[in-house]
Parts: structure tokens; C-alpha cells; sequence
């Protein structure tokens, strides 16, 4: 073995629980230096917690973590950060208000006679910046009027300022659209090609399988392995971290589902953020938006649900003029928006399982409370959450159970058209598969259902048409099932013409 | 910027754009400055109208005046609020520092430094207090520093039946010597202000503040110590209300209590504040916007003083500027979330916006 393979950073039978819950059953880890190594696994199965040990957050139970040889235990983040291991949590952690190179230099500002020699600051980070071939971000810029994959990419710069041996990232991704992982691929290939560790959490397999080197999958606190990423396949991967077979993963339609008569109709309808935006979902149907982040998707499920509504053109729901101008009517007419923030726009999050699932019903259906509340119970349990969990505050569950949670509360309504705006957005495997399962459900009862995603596979699995919208504007219209190519084509395509002009 | 860059990372096109426009942008402290232009001139006019010059000497000594006991107040608390705290105790720290100081002067030109060095010692004794119990106790600022108002108020009220001590003269020039038409006391406050600026802009006990303002966890992950920075700025904020108190004793030449704590100057420096454009949420704002908000208070005041307003009618007023400034505000926030109109009332077809659009639209304030 030379020297370049010894490992970087050894965890060797790390175990942890909380509160007599085991959640890491004696893990083994190894980072090499110059590898990419993703770390894959349910919801649940213990990855945040074993980055978190590994961030200085978390103490371990039992076991031996070294770094470069020698044992070490971080007591606090700082001292991770220290000895050379920092993390780019799932949570954003920049100061939005503050410019780029506060962010980056928080808490150790260089300094000229006592005072911020900001001029020095500003010059490091665009240095930084320079070092990792980043452009197009400055320092001076307020973070809060960066993108999304910007400011990702000042968090890992952020990082790498620490003199980072290994950087781990929870989920870098879970919050941009498909163009806008590029920049955070090219720079993870920087790090790479610099000989630091990368320890990769994602969701979405096409990244695991894009950029990383190694994979460690964990299921229920314990490594089920550790293989070279070309030695497995995606089917392979996912049966290993669930038990289930890729093939299977998008539903098919429940038999006898057919399609309806048309619920929703929207003509020519715009406001200020879309324009001339015309089609129809019918009962049973499941319509896919498709579109760059900021193309206008959520936009139209905001002026459908009264959030912004449409200033010209009409909505028709079951063949009624409708034009909501707050989600309040929205609901009362029939509709239910799961929106993509479900922390923010979605839960109380102190509120328990039971309140939330009654929130639309008490606040909006007083009348019809007590008969739809009667559901509750077994809309909850047919979402595999239990009768028992239903005091439990929502904060404390995972984001899968967190996103059933929402969608109970709207299939409490009992909506004739539902828009779901990235319904599985950050949730695991097994959750996603309930959300599509139910999706199908609906579909069978003759709900039309509008999905919003930007995660295409999922898209293509699911929907029986797909809109692409471009620039607050459908810009063309796909089957269910087409390939990826062909959707980001539209989504793209008067951009490169833009491009090539 | 080569056009197959824009292709692959289009929004960096927008923060590019956005950095190069950033320098020719109105910044929210001018904004506020451009109203207190405003106002001057309407004030002017409406003073004029009513047969006086609002901009004669002594109308500006008058505004001048009224600004710097409120000024030091809100220089203090600009700095617990950016930290996202609140300070509802400095009325009470500024009469209690007025009797210590004007007792331990005692019309004695000799102890005047030491009648200041107490007056200013006892107020950051009582910030500490109101730092730690913030902090180590988690108690919420709010109800923290209203405990420690009523336990001042309770010792002011039993101790001080009237008014207290005595300054000397020399003492008294603080509170009434002028340098042309600016009051000393004003000249000191904008001292007080220049360093405060410095201390937000420049040293890292300000950005820390900034910091645990905006996200105390993203401050603590960074390894800031944010209890220490809360309690800093309680500190500096009860001492800059002990100024205040001491410029108070000197204009009254003697130390007094509820003259002072019942003169309302708590729940004006917040507005005062916030009017600055300073988040109540903390994490941004400054001390530049708060002057300005000081001085927009005061030129109010005159003007309503001048035009011979009743004074209730006048709160009237004062509560409706401030309410009306600060939904402003809120609306520029909302709209700075939103992203920006692509199209016209009526679609593209009537709109006709033929001019090249950024690819992603960056919503910017």
C-alpha cells in the first residue's frame, strides 16, 4: 500500500445513541485523500449524525476516529475545524446580510492596528475565489443576493479558507435545480484534484454516481458496505440501501385508473411573473412542470392558489370560473398546494402531527371540520404514520414523515386538483416511494394532480404529461416518459439560442 | 464575461451585473437621510407658511438640542438591536446615572471626573446585569430589561424623593455651551456616533455583533463567543444611557428621577432606531441611519412645536410617521424577496418587452 492510499481519516466502530436509541452501530469509515466519497442511506439511517461526529458536534459513544495517524476527539466544531475537517451543513450557515468575505473570514477578520483591514479581506477572498476557479462571485456581495448554488459555493470556499484536509456536505445539493449543480460539480473536482477528501451526502443518485469515487451505503445505523463506484449499479445501490429494486421505484397507475372529464382549465392566463399560460389537467391526471429554477413553476402554482394570482386569463375548476385571490378561497374552491418549502411554508413545526394534519380544516372548513377530521386518524395511519406519533411535535420528525404530515393535511380537504411543488425535495428513498404510491392513490380516486420538480427522473416516472416552462412561459409540451434530454432542450433552448447569437 | 459561461452558470451573469451596479445603488441609510432632507424642506415650508423660519439659529439650536440626549440613548441601543436584543431599561439607567452623578459631584468642580467615572461605571454595572441575565439566564430581553427597569424604578422612587446632588458649574457647560450652532453636547454625541460607526464597520467586536444578530448558531459554528458580544453591547448601551443621564444632570444642574425615566426615551430610541432603518430582527442597520432617525424625531418635534400643536395630537403624529416609515420599510423588504415583474398588465403581446432580459431574474432592493 503506498502512501497515497493510506487513509486520510480513519472512523473505526464508531457508535452513538440518544436517549437509548443506538443510531450508529459501531461504523466503520475511511476517506482516502483526493477521493470523492459519497455516504448514502435512508432517512434515518444515520448519516447526518455520523457527519455530525465527524463535524465536532456529536461525541461518539465508542470508537476511534484518526486523522492522518493519530487519534483525535473534537470536542467542539472549531476544534474539527481546526485540524482540518470542516462541514458544509444541510442548514445554510452564512449571514445573509452580511457581504461574501464577512462570511468567509467570520470570527477571524485579518486586522491592521486593532481595526478590520477590510481592504485585505476583500483581496484574500477574491483570492480564494481566484485559487478555486470560481468566478462571477464578489466580495463584497451581499450573500443574500447570491443563488442558491452560490451560496453553497461560499460555504465550501468558507470551508477550504480553514486549510480543510476533508470537507463533508450534507446534501449540497438538495436545494438547487439540475443546471446549477454543474458549478458545484466543477469545484468538488477542484477539491478533488487537490487532494482533499470529499465526503458526499445526496439524495439523488445521478450525483453519487457522476461525481463520486467511493461509496459507503448505511442502513439503520450500520455500514452494509463500501464499494468503488464503478463496481455497483444504481439498481444494485438502492436495493441495497432499501431493500428495493430501481425498476420498481416509480409506480405504475393503479388499475382501472382511468382518465376523467377535464377539472382544472387554465387559458391564457399571466400575471406578472408568467405569461399566456393555457392547459388542462383532468380527473385521474398527473401534469408534470418542468423548468430551470426561477423558469416560473412556482409561480404558477402561486397564482393558481391565490398566493399571487393571475391578472388576466381564466382558471376553470370542474367547469366553474374560479379566481382565487388568497389560498383561503383557493382551498374553498377545491384546491391544495403542498409547497416546496415545508419547513417554512408547510408545518408549524412546534405544533404536533395532529395539529398540523387539522390546520386547513379548522382554520379555512370549519363546517366541514368534524366530518373530514374523522379522517384524520386513518389518513395519518395509510401514510404509515402512527396513531402514536400523532402528539409529537413536528420538528421532531424526519423530513420524509414531515412531508406525509403536509400532504395529510391537505388530503384532509379532500381537493379536487392538488399541486405539489417538489413534493420529495430532501426526504429519502422509502418516503418518496409513499409520496409516489400516493400520488397514484389520488390519481384512482380522480384528483388531478400538477407536480412541480426539478429533479427530471421523477418527473419522466410520474407524469402523464410534462409542460416545460421557459422564462414564464410554456414552451413546449412532452409525454410522460420521454427522456431527459428532451425536456431540457425546452428548458433551455431559447437560452442557447441567446448563447449562440 | 464570454458568452459560454453565461450559458453554463447564468446567475452569475445577474450578481456580476449586480456587483458592478451595487456602488450607484441608493444604500438604505441614504434613503433615510433623503427623508429627513424631506421633511426639513416640508417642515420649512409649513413653518413658513405659519409666519417663522424653521431654519432661524435658535430653531436650529432648539433641534440640535433635542437630538443629543436621544442620540446617545440610540446609539446604545442601535447596538443591542443589531445584536437582537432590545434595552427597555436605559430610561432608568439615565436617571439613576444623573443622581449618582450629580451626588458624587455635589457642586464640587473637583469631582467631576469622578462624578462622571461613577455615573458611567454604575450604567455599565447595571448593562452587565442586563447582558447576563440575557444571556446565562436565557431570560428574553424583553422582560429581562424591564425587570431591571422596575428594580431601578423601585430604587430611584424609595431613594429619591426629589431631585438629588448638585453640578458645578463648570459641569454645567456641557449641557449649554455651543460652538456656533452646534450644542457641545450634540458635538459629543456625534463623537460618540463616529466611534460607534467605527467600532460596527471596523473592529470585530462589531462584526460579531452583526453576526449574532443575524444567526447566532451560524455565529457560534463560526467559533464567536456570543454570549461575550451580547453582553458587550448591553454594556456599551446602558453606558451611552449614563452619558445621556449625565448630560441631563448638567442641564438641569442637579440629578432627577422621574422627570427623566418618565420622558419616554426607552420606546423612542427603539423608534428612533428602526426609523434608522436598523431590522428589530437585528443583524443589519447602523448607527448612520440611526442619527438620522434621531434627527428626524427632532426636527418633528420642532416643527409641531412651532406650529403650536397640541401635544396629544402631536403623539398622534409622531406614532403615525413611525408606523407609516416602518411598513415602508417592510415593503421594500417583501419586494426585495420577490422576483422581479417579467411582464407588463397586459402579457407580452401588449407589454413589449423586446429588451434583453437577465436569464433568471435576480430579485435585487
Amino acid at each position: 500500500m503506498t502512501a497515497a492510499d493510506s487513509p486520510l481519516l480513519r472512523m473505526s466502530g464508531v457508535s452513538k445513541s440518544f436517549f437509548g436509541v443506538e443510531v450508529l452501530h459501531s461504523v466503520d469509515l475511511e476517506l482516502r485523500a483526493g477521493e470523492v466519497h459519497a455516504l448514502v442511506g435512508e432517512n434515518g439511517a444515520g448519516k447526518s449524525t455520523l457527519m455530525k461526529i465527524l463535524a465536532g458536534v456529536h461525541r461518539p459513544d465508542a470508537g476511534v476516529i484518526s486523522l492522518g495517524g493519530s487519534e483525535v476527539h473534537f470536542e467542539h466544531p472549531l476544534q474539527a475545524q481546526h485540524a482540518g475537517v470542516s462541514t458544509v451543513f444541510q442548514e445554510f450557515n452564512l449571514l445573509p446580510e452580511r457581504t461574501v468575505a464577512e462570511n468567509v473570514y467570520l470570527g477571524r477578520e485579518p486586522r491592521r492596528r486593532g481595526l478590520v483591514d477590510v481592504a485585505r479581506m476583500d483581496r484574500d477572498t477574491e483570492a480564494l475565489f481566484d485559487d478555486l476557479g470560481v468566478s462571477g462571485i464578489g466580495a463584497r456581495t451581499r450573500v443574500r443576493s447570491l443563488s442558491v448554488a452560490q451560496q453553497q459555493v461560499v460555504e465550501i470556499v468558507k470551508a477550504m479558507s480553514y486549510d480543510a484536509r476533508i470537507i463533508s456536505m450534507d446534501e449540497p445539493t438538495a436545494a438547487l435545480a439540475e443546471h446549477e449543480v454543474e458549478l458545484l460539480y466543477r469545484l468538488t473536482r477542484t477539491l478533488r484534484a487537490r487532494g482533499i477528501a470529499v465526503l458526499y451526502v445526496s439524495h439523488r443518485l445521478k450525483e453519487i454516481f457522476d461525481l463520486c469515487d467511493r461509496i459507503t451505503i448505511l442502513k439503520d445505523g450500520s455500514v452494509v458496505t463500501t464499494t468503488e463506484t464503478a463496481r455497483i449499479t444504481p439498481d444494485e445501490l438502492v436495493r441495497k440501501m432499501v431493500g428495493r429494486s430501481i425498476s420498481t421505484f416509480f409506480p405504475d397507475p393503479l388499475p382501472g385508473a382511468e382518465l376523467g372529464p377535464v377539472r382544472l382549465a387554465v387559458s391564457g392566463a399571466g400575471n406578472d411573473y408568467v405569461d399566456d399560460i393555457s392547459f388542462e389537467v383532468r380527473a385521474g391526471e398527473i401534469v408534470g412542470l418542468a423548468g430551470l429554477q426561477g423558469s416560473g413553476r412556482t409561480e404558477i402554482a402561486h397564482a393558481l392558489f391565490g398566493v399571487a394570482p393571475f391578472t388576466r386569463g381564466e382558471v376553470r375548476l370542474d367547469g366553474k370560473p374560479v379566481s382565487p385571490t388568497s389560498p383561503r378561497e383557493a382551498v374553498r374552491a377545491g384546491l391544495a398546494l403542498v409547497t416546496e418549502d415545508r419547513k417554512v411554508e408547510g408545518l408549524a413545526l412546534n405544533q404536533s402531527v395532529l395539529a398540523n394534519a387539522r390546520l386547513v380544516l379548522d382554520a379555512v372548513l370549519p363546517g366541514a371540520a368534524g366530518k373530514r377530521a374523522k379522517a384524520i386518524p386513518g389518513i395519518l395511519s395509510s401514510l404509515e404514520l402512527t396513531a402514536r406519533s400523532g402528539a409529537r411535535e413536528v420538528r421532531y420528525l424526519s423530513g420524509g414523515n414531515q412531508q406525509k404530515v403536509v400532504l395529510a393535511k391537505w388530503l384532509a380537504t379532500e381537493p379536487a386538483v392538488m399541486v405539489l411543488d417538489e413534493p420529495t425535495r430532501g426526504i429519502d428513498v422509502g418516503a418518496k416511494r409513499a409520496v409516489y404510491e400516493l400520488m397514484r392513490e389520488l390519481s384512482a380516486r380522480g384528483v388531478a394532480i400538477v407536480m412541480i420538480s426539478s429533479e427530471l427522473p421523477e418527473l419522466l416516472g410520474m407524469a402523464d404529461r410534462i409542460l416545460v416552462l421557459h422564462d414564464g412561459e410554456i414552451s413546449g409540451e412532452l409525454p410522460g416518459g420521454v427522456d431527459e434530454e428532451a425536456v431540457m432542450t425546452l428548458a433551455a433552448r431559447p437560452m442557447t439560442a441567446e448563447a449562440a447569437r | 464575461m464570454t458568452l459560454t459561461q453565461q450559458a453554463e452558470a447564468p446567475r452569475t451573469a445577474a450578481a456580476v451585473e449586480g456587483r458592478r451596479r451595487a456602488p450607484v445603488r441608493l444604500g438604505t441609510t441614504g434613503i433615510i437621510y433623503l427623508a429627513l432632507v424631506a421633511i426639513l424642506v416640508i417642515g420649512t415650508v409649513l413653518v413658513a407658511a405659519d409666519g417663522d423660519n424653521l431654519l432661524a439659529e435658535r430653531n436650529i439650536v432648539d433641534m440640535l438640542t433635542r437630538s443629543s440626549v436621544l442620540g446617545f440613548i440610540a446609539i446604545g441601543q442601535t447596538l443591542v438591536i443589531l445584536c437582537r436584543s432590545l434595552d427597555l431599561s436605559v430610561g432608568y439607567v439615565a436617571a439613576l446615572s444623573s443622581l449618582v452623578g450629580a451626588t458624587t459631584m455635589d457642586g464640587d468642580p473637583a469631582r467631576v471626573p469622578l462624578g462622571i467615572a461613577a455615573a458611567l461605571g454604575v450604567a455599565a454595572a447595571v448593562g452587565l446585569v442586563n447582558g447576563l441575565v440575557i444571556t446565562k439566564l436565557k431570560v428574553n430581553a424583553f422582560i429581562a430589561t424591564l425587570g431591571v427597569a422596575l428594580i431601578i424604578r423601585g430604587y430611584l422612587d424609595t431613594e429619591y424623593k426629589g431631585p438629588a446632588g448638585s453640578v458645578p458649574d463648570s459641569f454645567q457647560n456641557f449641557g449649554y455651551t455651543r460652538i456656533g450652532v452646534v450644542p457641545l453636547s450634540t458635538a459629543v454625541m456625534l463623537a460618540v456616533a463616529v466611534a460607534g460607526i467605527v467600532l460596527l464597520r471596523r473592529t470585530r467586536t462589531g462584526y460579531r455583533m452583526f453576526a449574532v444578530g443575524g444567526n447566532d448558531e451560524v455565529a457560534r459554528l463560526s467559533g464567536l463567543r456570543t454570549d461575550r458580544t451580547v453582553i458587550v453591547a448591553h454594556v456599551l448601551c446602558s453606558m451611552t444611557a449614563g452619558a445621556a443621564g449625565l448630560l441631563l444632570a448638567s442641564r438641569f444642574s442637579t440629578g432627577v428621577a422621574a422627570q427623566i425615566y418618565s420622558a419616554g426615551y426607552d420606546l423612542d430610541s427603539i423608534a428612533a432606531v428602526v426609523l434608522g432603518g436598523t431590522l428589530l430582527m437585528g443583524g443589519r442597520g447602523g448607527i448612520a441611519g440611526t442619527i438620522a432617525g434621531v434627527l428626524i424625531l427632532a426636527v418633528l418635534d420642532t416643527v409641531f412645536r412651532l406650529l403650536q400643536i397640541d401635544p396629544f395630537f402631536r403623539d398622534v403624529l409622531r406614532g403615525a410617521i413611525i408606523i407609516v416609515a416602518v411598513a415602508l420599510y417592510a415593503r421594500r423588504q417583501i419586494d426585495r424577496h420577490a422576483v422581479r415583474a417579467r411582464f407588463g398588465k397586459h402579457g407580452r403581446a401588449a407589454g413589449g418587452q423586446d429588451a434583453p432580459r437577465p436569464v433568471i431574474p435576480e430579485a435585487r432592493a
